[in-house]
């Protein structure tokens, strides 16, 4: 190309747009998306509390009871709450993401979504079921 | 019917201005008028300084990709009447530098697509006298999706992590990567991940799922990230393993 093409000189005046903080606001599908990305914080959370909750088991029986009555404070109930909505969003979100990252192949037929999903909440509710007659029978 | 229906066009010209600016055009409303047609009207009859890319207008060359109305969307695909009352907002692809008006700069894209190996490599080609390549219908399936895949870029412009961060190497990539992957001719699946495994490769996706609601083609760029990972992580588990290959 000639070097005296009119166009030259303006050519490399991109214009780019920065993006903005408030992007994930723009449309439901980037605010379900960073909501899901945040869930990872209740998720830890709850790992955190399980984890506090051992530690006072092995300090024994008065370290337990006061860690019981600790969780049973307003403060605990409303960020259990709030912890459990999120860790449920982040459950069903990913299983129903989860589909698409396997594909599972039968007789060279692929396995429809719905059935991919379905184990998933199947594997779901059995391993509930059964988490919770452990805790139930004792 | 309404009788005519407004487009408002992002105009940039780096010659007289710094920042792209909105001008309105009225054009004809046509039941069977896509948004490029109305373009093709303006740039015909009303303003023929208006810049935009087009080809086929049959969704196959991946050239009109446009933001139409806050959506990336194939305008040759984008039907006047299926838009919402009110002006339709005519702006260039998201997250890629604007050259002029609605042209938008793929340079960044094409070296990507290089650096993945869009090809089928081989370690030998078998001689000619052995014939050709042959594929079980079952082989086409397994990457046939990925190969309709036609460029149009419109799922960088979908995906808010390219934005945010332009080392991505992206969807279409990505799905391109995978369409080779799992070709049975292909031999260069450890090559490509390679690539795809270090740090602007699949593990920046964070799985928004955009990339597959935009594409035109139904590749599922998302699906194909996914099971990508999948298969790293399959990969990386199997070396840690005493008899795994390293």
């Amino acid at each position: 190309m000639s070097a005296g093409a009119g166009y030259t000189p303006y050519h490399p005046r991109w214009y780019r747009r920065r993006v903005s903080v408030w992007w994930w606001l723009q449309s439901r599908s980037y605010t379900g998306f960073v909501l899901r990305e945040l869930t990872s914080v209740f998720v830890a959370l709850f790992a955190l509390v399980l984890l506090w909750q051992i530690r006072a088991l092995g300090q024994g029986p008065d370290a337990y009871a006061r860690m019981l009555a600790r969780l049973r404070s307003p403060l605990f109930v409303t960020l259990d709450a709030l912890a459990l909505a999120f860790v449920l969003f982040h459950s069903i979100t990913w299983f129903n993401l989860a589909p698409k990252a396997m594909v599972v192949r039968l007789k060279g037929k692929r396995v429809p979504d719905l059935l991919v999903a379905g184990a998933n909440y199947a594997a779901w509710v059995v391993l509930s079921a059964a988490v919770a007659a452990l805790l139930l029978r004792g | 019917m309404p009788e005519t229906v407004t487009l408002a066009v992002a105009r940039y010209r780096p010659e007289a201005e710094s920042e792209p600016s909105v001008q309105s055009y009225e054009v004809p409303f046509r039941k069977d008028w896509v948004v490029l047609d109305a373009l093709n009207y303006i740039k015909d009859r009303l303003d023929g300084s208006l810049s935009f890319r087009w080809s086929c207008r049959m969704g196959v060359c991946g050239s009109c990709g446009m933001t139409v109305n806050g959506q990336p969307r194939l305008t040759c695909a984008s039907f006047l009447s299926s838009e919402p009352p009110g002006p339709i907002r005519v702006e260039p692809l998201r997250y890629f530098p604007v050259v002029r008006d609605l042209v938008v700069d793929i340079t960044d894209f094409m070296r990507k697509l290089k650096q993945v190996k869009p090809w089928i490599v081989r370690r030998e080609e078998k001689p000619l006298a052995e014939g050709e390549y042959r594929q079980t219908p079952d082989q086409l399936d397994a990457f046939k999706q990925f190969s309709m895949c036609i460029n149009c870029l419109l799922c960088y412009s979908a995906c808010p992590i390219y934005g945010l961060e332009p080392s991505f190497i992206g969807p279409a990539a990505i799905a391109l990567a995978q369409r080779y992957n799992q070709d049975s001719r292909d031999e260069g699946s450890a090559e490509r991940l390679e690539i795809l495994s270090h740090h602007d490769g699949m593990w920046q996706c964070t799985f928004v799922g955009e990339c597959t609601k935009a594409c035109p083609k139904h590749v599922d760029p998302a699906g194909a990230i996914q099971q990508y990972k999948l298969t790293s992580a399959a990969h990386w588990f199997k070396t840690l393993l005493p008899w795994g290959d390293r």
